[in-house]
């Protein structure tokens, strides 16, 4: 434990106080559950990266003489293909590990592009607050008035289906929850003391609202941006599989999915697979985001 | 009350308005030619063309479109559905109950299950029993549930082959539809095993529809009971000597459910998003089916008139549990 050294009576100065970095893990490690998630979070992030040397074949490589075989422990499968191989006779491990950078890279990007308008049109709206602040809520409003997949999947549909413009929509459709949220930590600390100091030293409104107060709103921001990457990862997957988000022979999990519906009686590792993949990555991510909410917010912590 | 219910329902409005523009705006994008889809030939004459144009409106400009769209979106007409040639509200309100009936379903399922989960995991807190269930909660939260929907079928309907996988009920009973809702309806019709028909056809869809809300329930039942039994009024009834049962299930419960069933309401919009994959898997038809068959069929005015009428489904739901909400917390009224 990091607090131990604090408690000694001697206190020695020179690591008396733990940074800040060394204290927020002391309150992560404390769920298990999330020290678990991180794990295996960076190891998807490994497999992701070095797919090219981890991954015991190309994923398009196509084995003719192993079309649907089982994986190795089950009946009729070789230890030459693990999981076994799909219809057309593709090595089953080697395409999921390659589907990771796609999992993954969505999550980020759709996150990435979801925070930057989100925290941009939250701060201008509660900072500025008036018509422009309405303006800005009416049409999160409007947004948020559909279910979030279906917004997605007809903005595909516009743009055409295709993995790129999956991740516009889906960061389209996320973005409301960051705006509230960041708009709502605007309001209560826009009147704070130290906002008003700043204004009175002359800060401009830029400065005030990216470096004065956006970092004091930046824990619940964290904790949702973490839920809504294991989110864009399911909803990827989820347009992947109904034929709008990556398309085949990419071996993105849920067009994998895809493909796999037809031979659901068949193979149950091709249909298996995939999904096991999607839900290890979500319920990781899910376990760092539970793990965060408890080290970085008090105001949100799990009895 | 009153003035919170104006006040509500007045924000609806200019948000209403923006969703029908937005669906307005998105048919107009949507790419291809809406005369040929509509017309249904593959090539036509020139002056047909035009005709056409005329007939539809889309020689007029923009804003006029849009006048007229209003128009016609007052008196509940939502244009005609190019595949079935019915009227799109019409074409809605049929395919609407099983919707219903699967989410009330599903939502049953989540509720029966997830607040006992919620309740036993607080109570025996730090327990086995509590980390086993939360942990089911999580992997319930985290779970796609398309695959969930795959799994099910391989075991239910392959391996044990005890459960049908698609549509509302077997091809052998037919009757007219009275109230749209395949339980009720296969009652009324007195056919011998219809309604066990029914129930096996709505099992497995419900299951896959209410996992997602059942693991929420469940997690958000469980720390809502944590925060209210350290309150004092809960100390206060175990220091009367009242049994545990009644302290946990009177006292607490009945306070650790507000905020319980606000999340509930909430669910609906994850229900009709839900609903898409469930109804595409198990072929139910519903309006999630329906949507995803119009947007593929480039069925232009089902689309237009479906967006508005599920964002208008999700506005009404989300003030009713405003209200609700309202009603039960006073404090909420006030702020507005």
């Amino acid at each position: 434990m990091a607090e131990i050294p604090l408690r000694d009576p001697a206190g020695t100065e020179v690591h008396a106080r733990p940074g800040r970095l060394a204290d927020f893990w002391s309150h992560y490690a404390e769920n298990r559950g999330a020290v678990i998630g991180l794990a295996v979070f960076v190891l998807l992030v490994f497999l992701a990266v070095f797919a090219d040397f981890v991954a015991p074949y190309a994923p398009d490589a196509q084995f003719r003489d192993a079309f649907l075989q089982p994986p190795s422990w089950a009946e009729g499968g070789s230890a030459r293909f693990l999981l076994g191989t799909d219809a057309v006779g593709r090595d089953m491990l080697s395409r999921l590990i390659h589907g990771a950078r796609y999992s993954l890279s969505i999550g980020v990007v759709v996150v990435a592009l979801g925070l930057l308008l989100g925290v941009v049109l939250g701060l201008v709206a509660g900072y500025f607050r008036g018509w422009i602040d309405t303006v800005i809520m009416r049409v999160m409003d409007i947004i948020l008035a559909f279910p979030s997949l279906l917004l997605a999947l007809v903005m595909v549909a516009i743009l055409g289906p295709g993995l790129e413009n999956a991740v516009i929509a889906l960061a389209l459709t996320l973005q409301p929850h960051f705006v509230r949220l960041v708009r709502g930590s605007v309001l209560a600390e826009r009147g704070k003391e130290y906002v008003v100091s700043a204004r009175v030293a002359g800060a401009g409104p830029i400065r005030l609202m990216f470096r004065t107060i956006l970092p004091n709103c930046m824990a619940p921001l964290i904790v949702q941006a973490t839920l809504s990457f294991s989110n864009a990862i399911l909803d990827a997957a989820a347009l992947g599989f109904l034929g709008m988000g990556a398309q085949p022979p990419r071996p993105e999990w849920g067009t994998m999915l895809a493909e796999s519906r037809e031979f659901v009686l068949r193979a149950w590792w091709v249909v298996t697979f995939p999904g096991l993949a999607i839900l290890v990555t979500v319920l990781a991510i899910n376990l760092i985001g539970d793990g965060l909410r408890d080290a970085l917010d008090p105001k949100l912590r799990r009895s | 009350m009153l003035g919170f219910l104006v006040r509500r329902v007045a924000v609806l409005i200019p948000t209403f308005i923006g969703v029908s523009l937005v669906a307005f705006i998105f048919i107009r994008l949507l790419p291809g030619d809406p005369i040929y889809v509509m017309s249904g030939e593959r090539t036509l004459p020139p002056e047909r063309y035009q005709e056409l144009i005329h007939q539809y409106g889309f020689d007029q400009p923009i804003w006029k479109q849009y006048v007229v769209y209003v128009e016609q979106l007052a008196h509940g007409d939502l244009g005609t559905s190019i595949n079935t040639k019915r009227p799109v509200l019409s074409e809605f309100m049929a395919l609407f109950p099983a919707t219903v009936e699967l989410s009330l379903a599903a939502m049953l399922i989540a509720i029966v299950l997830g607040i006992p989960a919620g309740v036993i995991a607080a109570v025996k807190r730090g327990s086995i029993l509590d980390h086993g269930l939360m942990s089911t909660a999580l992997v319930g939260y985290s779970m796609p549930i398309f695959w969930w929907a795959l799994l099910l079928i391989i075991v239910f309907a392959g391996w044990l082959g005890i459960a049908p996988v698609s549509g509302r009920i077997g091809l052998t009973y037919f009757f007219k539809p009275v109230t749209g809702f395949m339980l009720i309806d296969s009652l009324i019709s007195g056919q011998k095993g219809a309604f066990q028909s029914a129930v096996s056809h709505l099992i497995l869809p419900s299951i896959v529809l209410g996992t997602i809300p059942l693991a929420i329930i469940a997690r958000q039942t469980r720390s809502a009971m944590l925060e209210v039994l350290n309150e004092d009024y809960v100390r206060t009834a175990r220091a009367k000597g009242l049994p545990p049962s009644r302290v946990i299930g009177i006292h607490a419960l009945r306070n650790a459910l507000i905020p319980v069933v606000t999340t509930i309401g909430l669910q609906t919009g994850y229900l009709l998003t839900g609903a898409i994959l469930t109804e595409t898997i198990f072929s139910w038809p519903g309006i999630g089916k329906w949507m995803i068959d119009s947007i593929s069929r480039r069925d232009y005015p089902a689309v237009q008139g479906g967006l508005v009428l599920i964002a208008l489904v999700v506005m009404a739901v989300n003030l009713a549990v405003d209200l609700v909400y309202g009603l039960v917390n006073p404090r909420i009224r006030h702020v507005g």
